[in-house]
C-alpha cells in the first residue's frame, strides 16, 4: 500500500516536473558532482562536492569570480584599517534570502558564533581561526560569544576584527566556513533548517530538491542581485561516486562535467574527444609521510636514499598517465604571497641513475644492503591510484635492499594510524584550505604538549625541528609580505634537506567538460561556480 | 498457521538483539573512528563532535542508548550524512530498495520458470542450449562487470537507454537496473525449474496422462507445473535476500536512491548508526519475506505440516 | 547464502532421494562409472586438472614475475617478443603472470573458506542429528534464523575488522557459509543413527563422538563432495564482490574478482587487462558447475 502510495507520487512528481521543464525550456547543468554530500549546512560540509552545492545556493561576504578570486559576493565593498586587523564589509542593497527576509549584518554574526560554537561541532571552524577569540569559543575557554571578533555596526555593516594580520583572510572569506546562515530559520528549525523543504539560501541558487543517493537539483534564484547575468536554469548535482560509470554517462550524454575521472580514459579522451578533459595543476601536495620517532627512518640517510631513488618523472606521464608534475618541495607552484625562487634540491637534476647509486650507498652506510635488506611497512588509503603509486615506489626500492610490505586501508583505518603514529611510510596528501605557503608548511611543525600527550596534528611523520618551527612563528609575525615569504622559503629548504617527508607530486585537478558548457576558466583553486557558466544547446 | 507464523517472528527476536549487540560491539572493536579522516581535527572539535554524538560515554551507555531508541523505532544520528536522521534514511531508501528488489523479483522469477519449462520441454535442442547459456552467463558474470558491460553496450554504443541515474517516474532509467539485479536470480530459477520439469516429466503419472491421450500443453498445464514448482518456490527466500544484497551494487552503479549503497561507504566510514540500520532493516525484511515463502510453500506442497 | 548453484536446493533434493534409497551397496563404484559417462564432467575435471596444474606450475617459467615492474612496458597490449603473453598492467607488470597468481589466490581462498564450512557444517550436523532432542531443536532453530541474516552485510562487517589478511577473511566467510551442511549432515545422521553398525558401535560402548566422527562422518562423503563443489564457485564470485568494493587482498598479491574490477574500469581502453582473467573466471565456474551436476547425478541413489 505505502509502495503503491510512493510510486504514484513518484510518477506524478516526474510527470509534473517534466512538464514544468519542457514550459520554460530551461537551460540545465548537469554536473557529475562525484559524492553524495554529508550535509549542506556549511558549519557541516567537509568536502569539495558539498562546496559546489553550497556555494551554489549561499555566498558570502566575499565569493569567488570565474578564475577563483575572492570578489565582493553579499558585500558591496569593504575596507581594512592600516594595521590589516579590522575588516569592515558594506552590504548590498535589497538582499534576501529566498523566503524574502532580507539579508542583515545579524546572519553573518549570527553564522560565525554559529561555527565556533562547541555545540555546533563543525570541523572545518579552524580555517577562520584568524578571527579575534574564534579559538577560545570553539574550545570552550571563552563562553561569551560577544566577545567573537565579528560584530553589526548596524544592519548593513559587519565588522571583523583578526588575531594577526593575515594576508590570506579574503580568501578565507569566500570559503563555505564563512557563509552566513539564515538565523531566522535555524532558531526556529535548529540543524532541521537544511531538510529540503526548510531551506533558504541568499545565493545565485535554489535547492529545490533532495533524492539522497541519488541526485539534488536547484534552480535559478530569481532576486540574486546579479540574477540577469546567471545562464543557467537549472542544476543537476548528480551523487554517483562510481568513477567508471559516471564517465559512461558522459561519453553517452547524460552529464555535462565531470568532476573527476578514471585515469586510464585520459588517452581515449584526448584522441576521441580533444579539448574535453581539463587537466590543470592544483594547489595540492601527494606526499609519503616517514615515520621520525621511532624506527630505521629516524636515520636521515635512509630518508634521504628512498627519496632521490624515486623517479618522480614517471609518475604522472607514465602511472597515472594524466601529468601529475614531479614534486620535490613542499610548496605548490603557484602558491599565493610566495614570491621568490621555488625549491629545487641539487639532486633532482641529478642522472636517475647515479642517484640510485648514491642511495644504495647511503643504504650501506646504514647498515642495509639486499643481502640484509630493510623491511618496511608502506601503507595507502584503498584507491587505485594510490596503489599504482605504491608498487611503483616499491619496485624503485628494491635495488637499494629494501623490502616494502603494502598495507591498503579504508581511509577511518589509514589516517587512524597515521595519526596514532603507527606506520613506517605512509601515503598522504594535501590540498591547500587557501592559498598560502604557511598551510602547507604548517603540516612540519612541532607536537605541542596536551596534557599528557603530544598532539602532532597533520604532522603524521612527526618531524620535530625547533629550527624550523621558530622559523614559522617568525614568519607568522612578520607583516611585510615579500619579508615572509623569504623566511617561509628558508624553512622549506630546511625541512627539505632534512627529508622530513617525501614530496611525490602537485596534485591537478581533472575535469571533464562538455564543448557545450562556456565560461569553465581552469584555476588552481578548482573552483567553478555555476553563476559564471553557460550552455549552448 | 497464524500460531506458526507468530512464534517464528518470536523466536527471531532473540536472534536479532543477539546479532545487534555482536554488530554493535565488534564495529565498535574495529579500527578508526567515524571523525577519522584525510585531516586530524584539532583536539577541542573532535571533543565537541564526540560529545554530539553522545561517543563519550561508556561503551555500554552507548549500547542502551542505542538499543532504546531502536525499540522506539528511533535508529540515532547519522555521522556521515549529517541532515538526516538513520530513521529518516532508511525511510526514503527502503521503499525504494524494496519496489526494486519486487520488481526484479517477479521478473526473475517469471522469466526464469518460463525459460526452464522451455528448455526442459525441449531438452537438448537448440532453444534448450540457448537458455543454458543465458543461464551460465547470468550466474557466472559478477554484476559489477554486467554493469559496466551493459552500460557501454546498451547505453553508450547503441543509445537504446539511459545510462544510469535516477529521474523519479522515469521508467527506462530502471529497465537496466532490474534487469542486471534479476538476471543472476532468473538464471538460477530456470535451472531449478528445467531440472525438477524433466523430472516430472518423466514421472509415471504424467506419462500415464500423455498415454490417455491428452494434448501436450494440457499435460504441461495440468499435471507436469504445479509438482515442479516446488523446489523453484523453496529457493524464493534466498533469491529475495540475493536481489537486496544483489541491489548493494546495483544502486551504487546506477545511482539509485535505495538503501544499500549506504551500507557499504557507512561500513567504511564507520557511521555506526547507518550500520546498524541498514543490518536490522535487511534482517527485518528478510524474515518477513521468508515467512511468506514458508507459506506459500505449505500452501503449494499439503505434505509441509507446521511443527 | 543463495547459492550461485541453487547449490541449497539441489542437495536438499539430493538429500532426500538418499534418505528413500534402498539401503546396503556401496555407492563409490557405480558412481564413479557413471561420472565417467557424463562427457561434460569429465570435461570440466580436465578442464579444472589443467588450470589447477598451470596456474601452479607455469609461473616457474615465465619470463616476469606477477608483481615484477617491466618499465619500458606499462599497459602494453600482447607483446611477445618482450615475453608480455597478455600484455601489462598500468604498472608495467605482466598480465599472465598476475592471472595466475591471481587464480591460484582465488583457489586457495575459496579451498579455505570450503574447508572450514564443510568442518563446521558436518559436526555441527552431525551432533545435532546424532543427539536429537532438544539439544537438536535449539541447534537447528539457530541455523534457520541464521539463514535469515543478510550474509553479505556479515562478511563486510568481517573484512572491516579483520583488516585484509586474506586466511582470516575466508576462514571468517567459511564460518557463514556452513548453514546447508549443517542440515544435510543433520537429515543423514538422523537416519544414519538408526543403523545396525551404529547400534553395534554403540552396544559396544563406544563414545558418542567416536561413534559420530568413525561411523557417521565417513558415510557423508556424497553430499559433502558435492556441496564443496558447489560452494568453491560461490566463494570465487564473493570474493569478486568484495574486491570490487575494494576490500580484495594486498597487493602486489591479486585475485581473480581483483583483476576483473580492475579491468571492468578499462574495458574499452585496455581491453587485454579483462579478458585474460574473465576468460579463466568463466571457464572455471562453467567447470565447477557441470562437475557439480555431475557429481550429484552420479551419486544419486535412485537410479540404482
Amino acid at each position: 500500500m505505502k509502495i503503491t502510495k510512493t510510486l504514484t507520487a513518484a510518477l506524478l512528481a516526474g510527470t509534473v516536473s517534466l512538464l514544468a521543464v519542457s514550459a520554460a525550456q530551461a537551460v540545465t547543468l548537469r554536473m557529475g558532482n562525484g559524492g553524495e554530500p554529508g550535509s549542506i549546512d556549511p558549519h557541516h560540509a567537509e568536502g569539495d562536492w558539498e562546496n559546489r552545492i553550497i556555494g551554489d545556493y549561499i555566498e558570502g561576504l566575499m565569493t569567488e569570480d570565474a578564475n577563483a578570486e575572492a570578489i565582493p559576493g553579499q558585500a558591496e565593498s569593504f575596507t581594512v584599517s592600516d594595521d590589516g586587523l579590522v575588516y569592515t564589509f558594506k552590504l548590498r542593497d535589497g538582499i534576501q534570502w529566498s523566503d524574502g527576509t532580507p539579508v542583515t549584518a545579524g546572519d553573518f554574526v549570527f553564522a560565525f558564533q554559529r561555527l565556533f560554537d562547541p555545540a555546533t561541532a563543525s570541523s572545518y571552524a579552524y580555517l577562520q581561526y584568524p578571527i579575534k577569540n574564534a579559538e577560545a569559543i570553539a574550545s570552550g575557554e571563552i563562553t561569551d560569544f560577544a566577545e567573537l571578533g565579528v560584530k553589526a555596526v548596524d544592519d548593513t555593516t559587519v565588522e571583523i576584527t583578526l588575531e594577526n594580520p593575515t594576508p590570506y583572510f579574503l580568501q578565507a572569506l569566500t570559503h563555505y566556513t564563512a557563509f552566513p546562515v539564515p538565523k531566522h530559520k535555524v532558531e526556529e528549525l535548529g540543524d532541521d533548517w537544511t531538510k529540503i523543504e526548510n531551506v533558504v539560501g541568499n545565493g545565485p541558487y535554489v535547492l529545490k530538491e533532495w533524492v539522497p543517493g541519488s541526485f539534488l537539483r536547484s534552480e535559478k534564484n530569481p532576486d540574486y542581485y546579479d540574477a540577469a547575468n546567471v545562464a543557467i536554469d537549472e542544476v543537476y548535482y548528480d551523487n554517483t561516486e562510481d568513477t567508471t560509470a559516471a564517465f559512461n554517462a558522459y561519453i553517452a550524454g547524460e552529464l555535462d562535467i565531470l568532476t573527476a575521472f578514471p585515469p586510464d580514459q585520459y588517452q581515449w579522451l584526448q584522441d576521441n574527444r580533444p579539448g574535453e578533459a581539463h587537466v590543470e595543476p592544483f594547489l595540492g601536495v601527494y606526499y609519503y609521510v616517514m615515520n621520525q620517532e621511532e624506527g630505521p627512518l629516524t636515520d636521515v640517510r635512509v630518508r634521504e636514499a628512498l627519496s632521490i631513488s624515486v623517479n618522480r618523472e614517471v609518475i604522472g606521464p607514465d602511472i597515472l598517465t594524466t601529468g601529475e608534475i614531479a614534486a620535490y618541495g613542499w610548496v605548490p607552484p603557484g602558491t599565493a604571497n610566495y614570491d621568490g625562487e621555488a625549491y629545487m634540491p641539487d639532486w633532482a637534476s641529478e642522472d636517475y641513475g647515479s642517484r640510485v647509486e648514491r642511495a644504495k650507498a647511503l643504504m650501506a652506510e646504514a647498515g642495509y644492503s639486499p643481502e640484509n635488506p630493510l623491511n618496511l611497512q608502506l601503507r595507502y588509503n584503498t584507491n587505485e591510484a594510490h596503489q599504482r603509486i605504491a608498487v611503483a615506489l616499491s619496485a624503485m626500492w628494491e635495488p637499494l635492499g629494501v623490502n616494502i610490505e603494502l598495507f591498503n586501508a579504508e581511509v577511518a583505518v589509514h589516517y587512524d594510524a597515521l595519526q596514532a603514529g603507527d606506520f613506517q611510510i605512509g601515503r598522504a596528501g594535501w590540498l591547500l584550505d587557501y592559498s598560502d605557503a604557511a598551510n602547507t608548511l604548517d603540516l612540519l611543525k612541532g607536537g605541542t604538549q596536551q596534557g599528557d600527550t603530544m598532539n602532532w596534528g597533520n604532522n603524521y611523520g612527526r618531524y620535530n625541528n625547533e629550527e624550523f618551527d621558530a622559523l614559522m612563528d617568525k614568519a607568522a609575525a612578520e607583516l611585510d609580505l615579500t619579508a615572509r615569504a623569504a623566511i617561509l622559503h628558508e624553512a622549506e629548504a630546511l625541512a627539505m634537506d632534512d627529508f622530513a617527508a617525501m614530496p611525490i607530486y602537485w596534485y591537478v585537478s581533472k575535469n571533464i567538460v562538455s564543448p557545450a558548457i562556456e565560461g569553465f576558466v581552469d584555476n588552481p583553486s578548482d573552483i567553478h561556480r555555476t553563476r559564471w557558466l553557460s550552455k549552448s544547446e | 498457521m497464524l500460531s506458526y507464523a507468530f512464534r517464528r517472528v518470536l523466536g527471531a527476536i532473540p536472534i536479532a538483539l543477539i546479532a545487534i549487540t555482536a554488530c554493535f560491539f565488534i564495529l565498535r572493536a574495529a579500527p578508526g573512528g567515524p571523525f577519522d579522516g584525510e585531516r586530524a581535527l584539532p583536539p577541542q572539535i573532535m571533543d565537541n563532535l564526540r560529545a554530539y554524538y553522545n561517543l563519550d560515554k561508556s561503551l555500554f551507555e552507548q549500547y542502551f542508548i542505542y538499543v532504546g531508541g531502536v525499540l522506539r523505532g528511533d535508529f540515532g544520528p547519522s555521522m556521515s550524512y549529517q541532515d538526516f536522521s538513520v530513521s529518516e534514511l532508511l525511510a526514503i531508501g527502503l521503499p525504494f530498495s524494496l519496489m526494486l528488489g519486487l520488481v526484479a523479483f517477479v521478473v526473475a522469477t517469471s522469466v526464469g520458470i518460463l525459460a526452464g519449462m522451455i528448455s526442459a520441454v525441449n531438452q537438448n535442442k537448440w532453444p534448450d542450449f540457448s537458455v543454458i547459456f543465458v543461464v551460465m552467463i547470468g550466474l557466472i558474470v559478477p554484476n559489477f562487470l554486467m554493469a559496466n558491460l551493459l552500460q557501454l553496450l546498451l547505453g553508450v554504443y547503441w543509445n537504446w537507454l539511459p545510462v544510469r541515474g535516477y529521474v523519479p517516474g522515469s521508467i527506462p532509467h530502471l529497465i537496466m537496473p532490474i534487469l542486471i539485479l534479476s538476471l543472476p536470480q532468473a538464471a538460477r530459477v530456470a535451472r531449478l525449474m528445467r531440472g525438477s520439469m524433466i523430472e516430472v516429466l518423466g514421472t509415471n503419472y504424467v506419462r500415464t496422462a500423455r498415454a490417455k491421450g491428452l494434448g501436450a500443453r494440457l499435460v504441461l498445464a495440468r499435471h507436469a507445473i504445479k509438482p515442479a514448482l516446488l523446489p523453484v518456490v523453496s529457493y524464493l527466500g534466498p533469491a529475495l535476500s540475493g536481489l537486496l544484497t544483489g541491489s548493494l551494487v546495483v544502486e551504487q552503479v546506477f545511482a539509485l536512491p535505495g538503501i544499500g549503497k549506504y551500507f557499504i561507504s557507512a561500513a567504511l566510514a564507520r557511521d555506526y548508526g547507518i550500520v546498524l540500520g541498514t543490518t536490522v532493516l535487511y534482517m527485518g525484511v528478510i524474515l518477513l519475506l521468508n515467512l511468506i515463502v514458508d507459506i506459500l510453500y505449505a500452501y503449494l506442497d499439503p505434505k509441509v505440516r507446521y511443527r | 547464502m543463495a547459492g550461485l548453484t541453487s547449490r541449497d536446493a539441489i542437495l536438499t533434493e539430493y538429500n532426500q532421494q538418499l534418505l528413500n534409497a534402498p539401503k546396503g551397496r556401496s555407492l563409490a563404484q557405480d558412481a564413479v562409472r557413471r561420472l565417467v559417462a557424463n562427457k561434460a564432467a569429465v570435461f570440466s575435471i580436465f578442464l579444472l586438472v589443467t588450470i589447477l596444474l598451470v596456474v601452479f606450475i607455469a609461473p616457474y617459467f615465465l619470463p616476469w614475475g606477477y608483481s615484477q615492474v617491466d618499465w619500458a612496458n606499462i599497459r602494453k597490449p600482447p607483446n611477445f617478443e618482450a615475453g608480455h603473453f597478455m600484455g601489462t598492467d598500468q604498472n608495467g607488470r605482466d598480465m599472465l603472470a598476475r592471472t595466475m597468481q591471481g587464480t591460484q589466490m582465488s583457489l586457495v581462498v575459496a579451498g579455505v573458506a570450503t574447508l572450514v564450512s564443510v568442518v563446521i557444517g558436518v559436526s555441527y550436523g552431525a551432533i545435532a542429528g546424532y543427539f536429537g532432542g532438544r539439544i537438536d531443536a535449539v541447534m537447528m532453530r539457530f541455523v534457520d534464523i541464521m539463514y535469515a541474516l543478510p550474509y553479505i552485510l556479515f562478511v563486510i562487517i568481517l573484512v572491516v575488522i579483520f583488516g585484509r589478511n586474506p586466511i582470516l577473511l575466508f576462514v571468517g566467510i567459511g564460518c557463514l557459509e556452513w548453514l546447508t551442511m549443517a542440515r544435510i549432515v543433520r537429515g543423514q545422521t538422523l537416519s544414519l543413527k538408526e543403523r545396525e553398525f551404529v547400534e553395534a558401535a554403540r552396544a559396544s560402548g563406544a563414545s558418542p563422538w567416536s561413534i559420530i566422527f568413525r561411523h557417521i562422518v565417513p558415510n557423508l562423503t556424497g553430499p559433502v563432495v558435492i556441496y564443496a563443489t558447489l560452494t568453491i564457485p560461490e566463494i570465487i564470485i564473493t570474493e569478486s564482490f568484495l574486491s570490487y568494493l575494494g576490500l580484495g587482498v594486498q597487493e602486489p598479491q591479486t585475485s581473480l574478482g581483483t583483476l576483473i574490477s580492475q579491468g571492468s574500469e578499462v574495458a574499452v581502453a585496455l581491453p587485454w587487462m579483462l579478458l585474460g582473467p574473465a576468460v579463466i573466471l568463466v571457464a572455471m565456474l562453467i567447470a565447477f558447475t557441470y562437475l557439480g551436476d555431475g557429481l550429484r547425478d552420479a551419486l544419486d541413489p535412485k537410479d540404482r
